[in-house]
């Protein structure tokens, strides 16, 4: 048996497991009493985060197949989905009771995902990455549509899952393609037969396109953004929130991995299609995101105007020089925004009514007054998606300008500064609505949800005094490179 | 490479040429009496009545998706068999996982009552 492969996955392979058990189990509990699958489903991740940490850094290898890897991305990446898995099962418990759509499911269906998010990060092989994203991505097309009497969520389900399975066709057009230029789908392979043997570069660019183009799908990055905002949307904003933080986290990461261990010697025929991505990712974004009444669509736009900024970070990769502060700023950018993202998806997920009311701005009115520990929070995280100092966000963006000056695209961080400034009207409009307008808005019983509201602002603060701690870790998270 | 598959070729002109000669020694040396039966699509069968497009009971869907789970297992099951012994013990307990996790899909789908007709 191939013990190393087991020793790398066996986190993953532990939560697949207990998502197996929890659909089974679920089927014998009765639906007023799901709360205890949510409790399942909780310790299942716990129990597996708790596994990846005490695993802790193995020594970066790859089983003797070459299909999967074990490094400080992976790991680090590990902790992070499977946090967001935490998050999105305190986001949805108390919503699946008032919606009335207390589905075990929902709890077993995140489980898959998150499953699929960690096989994604130890990916090391074209064909494995495919089967991960497919793990990631077929779950969340069912919970997108969980909400199923409501056509908004039916609606969103049969869209996201249309524009996955076409983005999922790129991605293996693009394999294909690889493969015929190189004969290798696992990464190192790639970046060996790219240095010595000819490859015809004509396929070879064109299948990198491709596989960038699927994966920019999933990471919503213009000009194949257009599904998002609806799909957002419609879906139960639990489902959404673990969405926008945890997929996009999940898109970054094999985008990275692939890039920088795959690719890097063809740098200058992808880095200006990567720019063109991140510039026009970030103005369309948030360009788009100012005449958005409804919150939930406000945040799905600047969730793809935070791919643009993440991007960005990217756009660098070829370089050796700045490699690792790609990584570090990637990374930091990433913990950063789920924390932020995680926190204003439960602030509104805590507004939103029985009936999906409640997601317009004016619904926010008088947040301030009557619920002053909630508005803090949605405070904390507009300022934190902004990049106002004292903030998580400040320091994010600040380390991704600063690796995109490093890497000598200079004009790229200008872009970045400028839409910043541009997305501070649509962030702070909200702080408007909440101490400077009048009105008495309702905001359901859900403790677990302002927990999670409050120390995601905590941390989103607390971190804030302390950048370089976190920004060490990312930075001592290397990735392995061939 | 390619002229490995000049047999192919060879075996689908004569297929193609044979399928064009029968229907036209049919067409030049039959007797031909055409009738308003004759001519309908399917000359054997029901009279057609009413549309052909029907509203179907959601519920073959349910049954046509899980026909394709277990067969998908069956194809992956034949390959498997023929090289059992190659895989050894490996091999038995990699299809074992594989057939408890359509099983646990199949006990989801029993006790959820999709099984049940009425």
């Amino acid at each position: 048996m191939n013990s190393d492969l087991l020793t790398i996955l066996l986190p993953t392979l532990a939560l697949t497991g207990w998502a197996l058990l929890l659909l089974l189990v679920d089927l014998w509990i009765p639906r007023e009493h799901k709360g205890i699958t949510a409790v399942l489903a909780a310790a299942g991740l716990a129990a597996a985060l708790g596994l990846t940490l005490s695993q802790g850094r193995l020594p970066a290898m790859t089983d003797s197949t070459v299909m999967v890897i074990s490094d400080g991305y992976a790991l680090f990446l590990d902790v992070l989905f499977l946090a967001s898995g935490l998050a999105g099962v305190a986001l949805a418990h108390e919503y699946l009771k008032r919606a009335n759509i207390a589905n075990g499911e929902y709890y077993a269906l995140l489980l898959f995902s998150v499953a699929g998010m960690m096989l994604m990060a130890h990916a090391y092989n074209l064909i494995l990455i495919f089967l991960a994203l497919e793990l990631l991505s077929i779950p969340l097309y069912i919970l997108s549509g969980i909400n199923r009497p409501r056509l908004e969520s039916e609606e969103s389900a049969l869209k996201y899952f249309l524009l996955g399975a076409f983005s999922s066709g790129f991605v293996l057009y693009g394999t294909a393609l690889i493969y015929g230029a190189t004969a290798r789908t696992d990464l190192p392979g790639i970046f060996a037969a790219l240095q010595s043997a000819p490859v015809n570069p004509v396929i070879f660019i064109l299948g990198a396109v491709l596989l960038l183009v699927g994966l920019a799908y999933k990471v919503s990055a213009v000009p194949f953004h257009m599904w998002t905002p609806d799909v957002y949307e419609g879906a139960p904003t639990p489902v959404t929130g673990f969405m926008a933080v945890a997929v996009k986290a999940a898109g970054f990461a094999v985008l990275g991995r692939i890039l920088m261990a795959a690719f890097p010697t063809v740098g200058k025929d992808l880095t200006p299609i990567l720019w063109a991505l991140a510039a026009l990712t970030m103005l369309v974004g948030n360009l788009a995101a100012i005449t958005q009444k409804s919150i939930k669509r406000m945040l799905a736009y600047s969730s793809i105007a935070h791919a643009g900024y993440l991007l960005m970070a990217l756009v660098p990769f070829s370089n050796r020089l700045v490699n690792s502060d790609v990584q570090a700023s990637l990374l930091f950018y990433l913990v950063a925004y789920a924390l932020t993202g995680l926190g204003a998806w439960a602030v509104v997920t805590a507004l939103e009514k029985q009936n999906g009311d409640g997601l317009k701005l004016e619904d926010y009115a008088g947040l301030g007054k009557s619920h002053p520990w909630l508005a803090l929070a949605m405070t904390v995280f507009m300022l934190s998606f902004t990049g106002i100092p004292l903030t998580l966000g400040f320091w994010g963006k600040f380390y991704l300008f600063r690796t995109a000056i490093e890497g000598g695209f200079t004009l790229l961080a200008v872009i970045g500064v400028v839409t910043s400034l541009i997305s501070a009207y649509y962030y702070l409009r909200v702080l408007m609505y909440m101490y400077m307008r009048a009105g008495s808005p309702s905001v359901e019983r859900a403790p677990w949800l302002q927990v999670t509201a409050v120390a995601a602002a905590l941390a989103v603060v607390l971190i804030s005094f302390i950048p370089n701690v976190l920004l060490n870790l990312a930075g001592n998270s290397l990735l392995l490179l061939p | 490479m390619l002229e490995n598959y000049y047999p192919l070729l060879v075996i689908l002109s004569i297929a193609v040429f044979l399928g064009f000669l029968v229907v036209a020694l049919g067409v030049l040396f039959g007797p031909r009496r055409p009738t308003a039966r004759k001519g309908a699509p399917y000359e054997s069968g029901m009279v057609p009545y009413g549309e052909g497009r029907r509203r179907i009971s959601v519920r073959y869907y349910l049954i046509a998706v899980l026909f394709i789970l277990f067969d998908i297992e069956i194809v992956f099951f034949l390959p498997w068999a023929v090289v059992l012994r190659q895989l050894g013990v490996e091999g038995l307990i990699g299809m074992f996982l594989f057939v408890g996790v359509l099983l646990v899909g199949f006990v989801y789908v029993w006790k959820k009552g999709a099984l049940e007709w009425e």
